[in-house]
């Protein structure tokens, strides 16, 4: 293993004529590099770090993705500040819910073969291609997924050609789907789907945006013991990525401190968050 | 046919075929600048690219024939790629991609028919200037550790001498790319230089930028760039001063703003 493998097959596979895709390269050329090439077999093991909430939302100016930070093994929480919101490219997000340790591998791959893709080919993937790939690689993870070792990512990004965000979500089959306003994934996201439903509006501000997502992230966390709330005394917060026309950014832990703290004050005068009105009034 | 060539004789054919593949082409020029790398290439194609990134502080440049320097480039790319996934992107370095391409040529000038009529510079951006690195790697798979600049192609002397006498440790972007123009238009006395912005190719690693330092420098800014090279190249004469003495602008200018990736 390791520098051995760059080989004469490797060597030649390198100078083939072929595909700007990294996986498929890795496919032929060094196959047991790609996750979930390995095979599984028997009993899979019991309590791999698993859970989360992740959810993500259009705004006035593009896309936000939040996640929170707990990562559970059984009952036992397996790590406090997991990141599970991550960059893919400068115009996209992607979130991953289920096993933590290939849904980081996966996150890993996909960011290479965006950027793969754009140094051999001299320009970047369309949003769709970007989603279209997650999903093949979603689908090439479907062996382990029927063994437990379950996937599931929530990609958004910035079109450039519409000016909108766009949110893509898929199920383990490696099926895409559009998503409209809102979506949230993991075992959280049946409270926080519910808390964005109230809250959400078309044409919200960044500012607003975020603070929608991360009361329906603490609502999560308060129904689902898989989600983490964020920790104010360790100044642990939900990773927050906003997507725009200026690219991707992620809050400082700072911002997102902010936005956390005030959420959590308001929760000290109305624990279940902000009321919503009981009919709509006329505007 | 003959039955019998030697072995001597044979690779000499096959050097000096390769040879005067590449003496057709034009020269290309790298030189290191206080903020990072320059490659100037004479290339009035803006699809087809000379230069190129491989990695994050990793780029390439080539002289010769362009589908086989496309292949490697597109090799390197894979090459580094891979041993980034492998174990992490800062195990990537351009000594490792150099001796791998020094590998693969060196293979392909003994055992195929026809050698590659290729020469490649592999050059990493490095920290400080003291970090930069640059190989230079020819078509029977040699490889040299080159410092300051390079230049590649065939009159390399002559340009290399023209940028010897102009180079200084620490110049600016403007310096360095007046530097390479002259060397380029074959003019050592500091006359100016008779080409514009879309008839070449430039780009650089900029020491500055986080993650992918590969940066290309192309239309306005481009043109802002060269017209302050060559008022630089006009004040200097034949020596080079560093940059800031020829009043040829500050860095604010040089340095490529920072945002997106290299989508071009």
């Amino acid at each position: 293993m390791g520098a051995d493998y760059l080989g004469g097959q490797f060597t030649a596979a390198c100078l083939s004529v072929g595909t700007s895709s990294f996986a498929d390269f890795l496919a032929t050329s060094a196959p047991d590099l790609l996750p979930g090439a390995r095979g599984v077999g028997g009993q899979v093991p019991r309590d791999l770090p698993h859970g989360t909430t992740i959810v993500a939302m259009e705004f006035a100016g593009g896309v936000i993705m939040a996640g929170d930070r707990r990562s559970t093994a059984g009952n036992f929480i397996a790590q406090r500040d997991i990141e599970k919101v991550f960059r893919s490219d400068d115009f996209s997000c992607v979130g991953i819910s289920g096993v933590a340790g290939i849904g980081l591998e996966l996150v890993r791959l996909f960011q290479l073969e965006l950027e793969h893709y754009e140094k051999l080919e001299g320009r970047t993937l369309s949003l769709e291609g970007k989603a279209n790939r997650l999903a093949a690689f979603v689908r090439g993870n479907l062996g382990g997924a029927m063994q437990g070792l379950v996937v599931v990512p929530l990609f958004a990004g910035y079109d450039e050609d519409t000016g909108n965000g766009r949110i893509f979500s898929y199920d383990v089959a490696g099926g895409r789907y559009d998503e409209r306003k809102f979506h949230g994934i993991g075992s959280g996201s049946v409270f926080a789907r519910g808390a964005l439903k109230k809250l959400y509006t078309d044409g919200m501000s960044e500012s607003d945006a975020v603070t929608a997502c991360m009361q329906a992230l603490y609502d999560a966390a308060d129904d689902d013991s898989a989600t983490g709330g964020p920790d104010l005394t360790r100044q642990i917060y939900p990773v927050v990525a906003v997507v725009t026309e200026d690219g991707f950014r992620r809050l400082t832990d700072e911002q997102a401190g902010e936005y956390a703290e005030a959420v959590v004050g308001e929760r000290m005068q109305s624990p279940g968050g902000p009321i919503a009105p009981l009919r709509q009034t006329s505007t | 046919m003959p039955f019998y060539v030697s072995p001597e004789q044979a690779m000499k054919d096959k050097a000096d075929y390769a040879r005067k593949g590449i003496a057709r082409g034009r020269n290309s020029v790298v030189v290191a600048y206080d903020e990072g790398i320059l490659f100037v290439a004479p290339n009035p194609s803006s699809a087809l690219h000379k230069v190129s990134e491989i990695y994050d502080r990793i780029a390439f440049a080539a002289v010769g024939r362009y589908n086989e320097y496309e292949n490697l480039r597109v090799a390197g790319v894979r090459f580094a790629d891979t041993r980034g996934y492998q174990y992490a992107r800062e195990d990537v370095t351009a000594r490792g991609l150099a001796n791998w391409y020094a590998q693969v040529l060196g293979s392909i000038f003994t055992e195929s028919n026809k050698p590659y009529e290729v020469e490649l510079v592999v050059a990493e951006v490095g920290d400080s200037p003291a970090g930069d690195q640059m190989y230079r790697i020819t078509f029977d798979g040699s490889v040299a550790d080159e410092h300051g600049f390079v230049a590649m192609g065939g009159q390399a002397e002559q340009v290399a001498g023209v940028l010897k006498e102009r180079y200084s440790t620490g110049m600016s972007i403007e310096a360095a790319l007046g530097a390479a123009i002259a060397a380029l238009s074959g003019q050592g006395n500091g006359e100016r230089a008779e080409i514009n912005a879309s008839q070449l190719e430039v780009a650089v690693l900029a020491r500055g930028r986080v993650h992918r330092t590969f940066r290309r420098i192309r239309g306005a800014r481009l043109e802002e760039l060269l017209s302050q090279a060559q008022q630089g190249g006009k004040a200097a004469g034949g020596k080079a001063a560093t940059g800031a003495a020829d009043g040829a602008g500050e860095d604010a200018a040089g340095e490529p703003p920072p945002g997106h990736g290299t989508a071009p």
